[in-house]
Parts: structure tokens; C-alpha cells; sequence
């Protein structure tokens, strides 16, 4: 067990450091960032300075030393653009996006699951075949189309919801969130619904495929037989088991609705990291592009490697076949 | 295989299929788009990108609109006075063939992966399944954005960036397939012929693995038209010289607040109609294909 933590951990530092370097070296192959700090019309002398000053004039490989060096002291180098640490300029904006995209799970949940077992249970019903062709449409549409007409039709048809922005923010136990002021809420709601209708879709087929494997099992069939009322087969028996592989999926899915926001931030103006990085690669601000690049990395590879270690837990032929190799 | 055959098996193949009326629909749906993507110089009422036709006196035209020399937009214009419309038919035929592009070479390079994987096992396979399961891990879009971050926009980037997407899928299928029939006797028999490895793999493996990497391949390639779409969308994929469809429905963006919905629903409703009937004949071939739903 210890083995396979160790060689998991192992594994994604590895992954880690080959992202940054390929980051970092791609990023700084194109353009010419000199231009993006001083005029093109500056005195030689001056360009000459700033190349010397932020180090342009040397190797790629040893910048990236230089830079590998000052990012495990926290430090990814200043904004082109604003002149600020890269590093507080993107956290400063990740609690909206991560507010963003538990908000969209929770409402994917909340319509995933129900929507799911109604599919599984009764899958000859009328219902639950405009419910499974719900689903192909969900993850047919591209994000952006559909966040595009829900601005249309609820903000700008209908003028019920606001579109841009975040709102008013109210603070709750120390955290500053849209989701405690009314005005936060209704900004949140179109964004993160067109967030969610994205992992709805794949929630709701899992759910739903869950459902149909569950329901033939003996435990089912002997809880009814016992007469329990059908609300608490469902409510605990099936939910139950069907929930192992949705949770499981859920950390994963999780990952992917804060990559998908940059999308959905774009689209809706919502100041989190994603419209961070979009901004700042039409500006070609690199220190951020990279800092972003690597932390959102660093985030999925955490992530996996938790998700790893507690599926090794759950199922040890992984790990048996992950130390054998 | 002789033509009588082949026949034969392309009409038990069709009578399969057409059980299900809603892939049928799908398939003549996408015909009908290929159709218009192929030949849209052809039928376009006007050449949208004709400096010398295009007037801004046009602009933002409602659909249905008559311009004042009596030309009627079905479809309504754009900000910069084009034909929607033609648009969308030239936007179809570029969004398709980034997509269908990127999708061939995402085949080549993960069948090519996949089966010598499976064909030569050992650590070669390990590295390779390896790297297929961490960039697995990472969400499509983040490995664009980095790609493109990486080496900036273009055509010739956001089809590498879609491949590289992509590839790693073709690699999964092909290995497992490839797993299965390197065991079976006929390569053996190959063996013992002492052909080549690389005979061996692409006239004796590969034409055996192509049926499951069919059904990856449209799954896959609806799903590129849509990432490219949203590449394109944001501004990182294709650039303004290339007006895919996303990139139309980024250009409406800007008149959605005054209500010009025209410009910007009409090439998503085209987009949709692509990937929803892609992605249902590729669901009519999975099933097909799948040995489990077998009667």
C-alpha cells in the first residue's frame, strides 16, 4: 500500500514538472515580451536594460531554472500587464470560480439523480425515453451556444436574471460569496446553469445505468419482498449503491467544471481565474498564462492522485496490479 | 474479400443499422450537411467574403430582410453586412473539415500507439499506456488551452491541439482490440511467415481493430467540431481568416445585448444540428458493434 502511494506520488510529481517545463518553454518561444513592457520606440540602452533586467537574453532552459527556483518559493513573477505578483493575482480570483462550479454540481445533482433513477427505474416509459434523448441533446451543445441563449432569452428577452458579473457579495462565517445575498443568487443562476447542464448529462446516464444494474440485485428484491415501502428501497437501498460509482465520478467531474468555467466565465463576465487566462492570453501576459497553467496542473494532478489513493482503498486489485509493474 | 461479399456485408451491416429509425434521420441529416458543407460555393445565394458584393449598408439586416437592390436574406446579416446564411455553409465546411482532419491524424497516430503497444507489450506498452492515462485524466479543454497557450492560434495549432485531444482515446481502443486479436492464430501463422512487425501490424492487426476505432472515430469527431467551436469561440483557435462556425456565433456575442439574436443563433443551431447527428449515428454504431447487446 505504502509502495503504490509512494510510486502514485512519484508519478505525478514527475507529471508535474514535465507540464511546467513544457508550459514554461512553450510560452516563451512566441512573441517578444519586451515589447509588451517598454514602447518599441524606447532608447536601445533602455531596451537593452529591461532584456538584462528580466533575463530574456539568456538560454530558455536556464530562464526556466531561474523560474523553477523562484516558483517553489511562491513566486511566478509579475503581470506584464498590471505589475502585480502573478501568484495573489489568480488566487484572488479562484474562490469565484470554485463558487461557480459547486454551485453547477449541486444543481447537476439535484436534477442528475432524480431525473436518473425515474430513467432507470421505468426505462419503457414514455418519460424516460424524452429523458434519455434530453441527455444526447445536453452534451451535444457546446457550453458557450447555450450559455449565449440563456443570456438571450432570460436577460435580454425577458430581463428576469442579470447577466454579467457577480454581484453583490455577503460574508458568511469569514467567506465572501455570492451565494449569501440575494442579488449574488440571482447572478449565479444563469452561469451555473449553463455549467451544469454539461456534467447533467453524463451524471444522469451514470445514474441511470446505475439504477438498472441495482435493481436486479437480491438485496432489492428481498427489501421489497420483506414489504418495504418502495420510498425507502429507493431512498436507501438503491441509493446507496448507486451512489459508490457517482461520487467517485463526482471528484473527477468536479475538475472539469473548474476547467470548463473558463467558457462559462467568458461568457457571463464572471471575474474568476478562467476569464483570467482568456484575458491574459489575448494579451499575451505570460507570467500569469504560466502561473495559471501550472496551478490548474498542479490541481488536477492532486486531485487524481487523491481520487487514486482512495480508489486503491476501495479496491485493492489496483494496487496489487499497480506494484507488480 | 471478393465484391459479392463485400456486398453482403455491406447490406447486413445497413439492414443492422436502419433498425433504429432516429440514426437513420441522423445519417441523412449529416448527409444533407456534408452535402452543403462540400459544395457551398456552389449553392450559397452570395459570396460572403466577396469584398466587393459585401456592403455595410447591409449590416444587421432581420432575417428575412430585403437589402435596397431587392436581395432577400433568409437568414439576415452579420455586422459587417454578410450574408448569414452563406455564412453558415462556408462555416460548415471549415468547422467540418478542421474537425474531420484533426480526427484522421488523431486515428493515425493512436492506432499506430495503441497497436504496436499491444503488439510489442512489455515497457514500451506500460510507457505508453501510462502516458494515455494521465493525459486521460486531464479535461479536453485544459489540454487545448496549454497546447494553444503553448504555440498561440492558427489552423495548423488548433488541429495539433485537437489531435493531441484526441489521440490518446484512438490509443485506448486500438490497444484493446489489438490485444485481443495478436493472441489469435493467424498471427501466429504471420509469424511463422516471418513477415515484418510492421506488416504484420497494419495489413493483419489493424484492418481486424477498425470497427470499434469507427465508433470512437465519430463519437470523437463531434466532439472536436465542438471543441474547435469553442476554441474558436473564445478567440484561441481558428483566426478571423477562417470563419468556422464558431467563430460566427463569437462574432453574434457582440449583438446579443441589443438583441440582434439572428446572428449568433442561427450558426449555433447549425453547429448543433452537426454534433447532435454525429453523435447519434455514432450511438446507433456503438450499440451495433457492442457484443453485449448482441441478440
Amino acid at each position: 500500500m505504502t509502495v503504490y502511494i509512494l510510486q502514485r506520488s512519484l508519478q505525478s510529481i514527475v507529471v508535474l514538472f514535465i507540464m511546467s517545463l513544457i508550459v514554461f518553454c512553450g510560452v516563451n518561444l512566441i512573441g517578444d515580451p519586451v515589447y509588451m513592457m517598454i514602447s518599441p520606440e524606447s532608447e536601445p540602452a533602455e531596451i537593452e536594460r529591461t532584456i538584462k533586467e528580466f533575463g530574456f537574453d539568456k538560454p530558455v532552459l536556464e530562464q526556466y531554472w531561474y523560474f523553477l527556483k523562484n516558483v517553489i518559493s511562491g513566486d511566478f513573477g509579475r503581470s506584464f500587464v498590471q505589475g502585480i505578483p502573478a501568484l495573489p493575482m489568480i488566487l484572488e480570483r479562484f474562490p469565484a470560480t470554485i463558487e461557480l462550479a459547486i454551485f453547477s454540481l449541486f444543481i447537476s445533482l439535484l436534477f442528475a439523480l432524480p431525473l436518473g433513477i425515474y430513467a432507470g427505474l421505468y426505462p419503457e416509459r414514455k418519460a424516460s425515453r424524452i429523458i434519455m434523448s434530453g441527455s444526447i441533446l445536453g452534451f451535444s451543445m457546446p457550453t458557450f451556444w447555450v450559455g449565449i441563449m440563456l443570456i438571450m432569452l432570460f436577460a435580454v428577452k425577458l430581463d428576469w436574471l442579470p447577466s454579467t458579473g457577480r454581484g453583490q457579495l455577503g460574508t458568511f462565517l469569514g467567506i465572501e460569496s455570492s451565494l449569501f445575498t440575494l442579488d449574488g443568487l440571482l447572478h449565479i443562476l444563469l452561469p451555473a446553469i449553463n455549467l451544469a447542464l454539461f456534467k447533467l448529462s453524463s451524471v444522469l446516464r451514470l445514474t441511470r445505468a446505475g439504477t438498472r444494474e441495482v435493481i436486479l440485485q437480491d438485496y432489492i428484491k428481498f427489501a421489497k419482498a420483506k414489504g418495504l415501502p418502495q420510498s425507502r428501497v429507493i431512498g436507501v437501498h438503491l441509493l446507496k449503491n448507486i451512489l459508490i460509482p457517482v461520487v467517485t465520478v463526482i471528484g473527477l467531474e468536479f475538475g472539469s467544471l473548474v476547467a470548463f468555467s473558463t467558457v462559462t466565465e467568458t461568457v457571463f463576465a464572471w471575474p474568476g481565474a478562467g476569464k483570467l487566462i482568456i484575458d491574459s492570453m489575448y494579451n499575451l501576459d505570460r507570467p500569469v498564462i504560466v502561473a495559471y497553467l501550472i496551478i490548474i496542473v498542479a490541481f488536477f494532478v492532486f486531485l487524481n492522485l487523491i481520487v487514486d489513493i482512495l480508489y486503491s482503498f476501495l479496491d485493492p486489485r489496483v494496487r496489487i496490479k499497480g506494484s507488480s509493474e | 474479400m471478393n465484391n459479392q461479399t463485400k456486398y453482403e456485408l455491406l447490406s447486413k451491416v445497413w439492414s443492422e443499422f436502419s433498425e433504429n429509425k432516429v440514426a437513420v434521420i441522423a445519417l441523412i441529416f449529416f448527409g444533407i450537411i456534408l452535402f452543403v458543407a462540400i459544395f457551398a460555393p456552389l449553392i450559397s445565394p452570395t459570396d460572403p467574403y466577396d469584398l466587393a458584393t459585401v456592403t455595410i449598408m447591409n449590416s444587421r439586416l432581420p432575417p428575412m430582410e430585403e437589402d435596397f437592390s431587392g436581395n432577400v436574406y433568409w437568414l439576415g446579416t452579420d455586422g459587417a453586412g454578410r450574408d448569414m446564411l452563406s455564412a453558415i455553409f462556408y462555416g460548415l465546411r471549415i468547422s467540418l473539415s478542421v474537425g474531420v482532419l484533426s480526427g484522421l491524424f488523431a486515428l493515425m497516430v493512436g492506432a499506430f500507439f495503441g497497436i504496436s503497444a499491444a503488439y510489442f507489450g512489455g515497457r514500451y506498452e506500460t510507457l505508453v499506456m501510462r502516458i494515455v492515462d494521465i493525459q486521460l485524466s486531464f479535461p479536453s479543454i485544459l489540454v487545448a488551452l496549454i497546447i494553444l497557450a503553448a504555440f498561440g492560434k492558427g489552423v495548423e495549432k488548433t488541429i495539433f491541439a485537437l489531435v493531441l485531444v484526441q489521440w490518446a482515446y484512438y490509443a485506448r481502443t486500438a490497444r484493446a482490440s489489438a490485444l485481443v486479436e495478436s493472441r489469435k492464430e493467424y498471427v501466429d501463422a504471420a509469424r511463422c511467415l516471418s513477415l515484418g512487425n510492421l506488416r504484420i501490424m497494419i495489413s493483419h492487426i489493424l484492418p481486424n481493430c477498425i470497427p470499434p476505432l469507427i465508433v470512437v472515430g465519430t463519437l470523437q469527431t463531434a466532439h472536436a467540431i465542438s471543441l474547435e467551436a469553442t476554441l474558436s469561440f473564445l478567440g484561441l483557435g481558428l483566426p478571423q481568416t477562417e470563419p468556422s462556425l464558431g467563430l460566427l456565433i463569437g462574432n453574434g456575442f457582440e449583438y446579443v445585448h441589443t438583441g440582434d439574436y439572428w446572428i449568433s443563433i442561427f450558426p449555433g443551431v447549425a453547429l448543433l444540428i452537426t454534433i447532435v447527428s454525429i453523435n447519434l449515428v455514432g450511438d446507433q454504431l456503438r450499440d451495433m458493434f457492442n457484443p453485449r447487446l448482441k441478440k
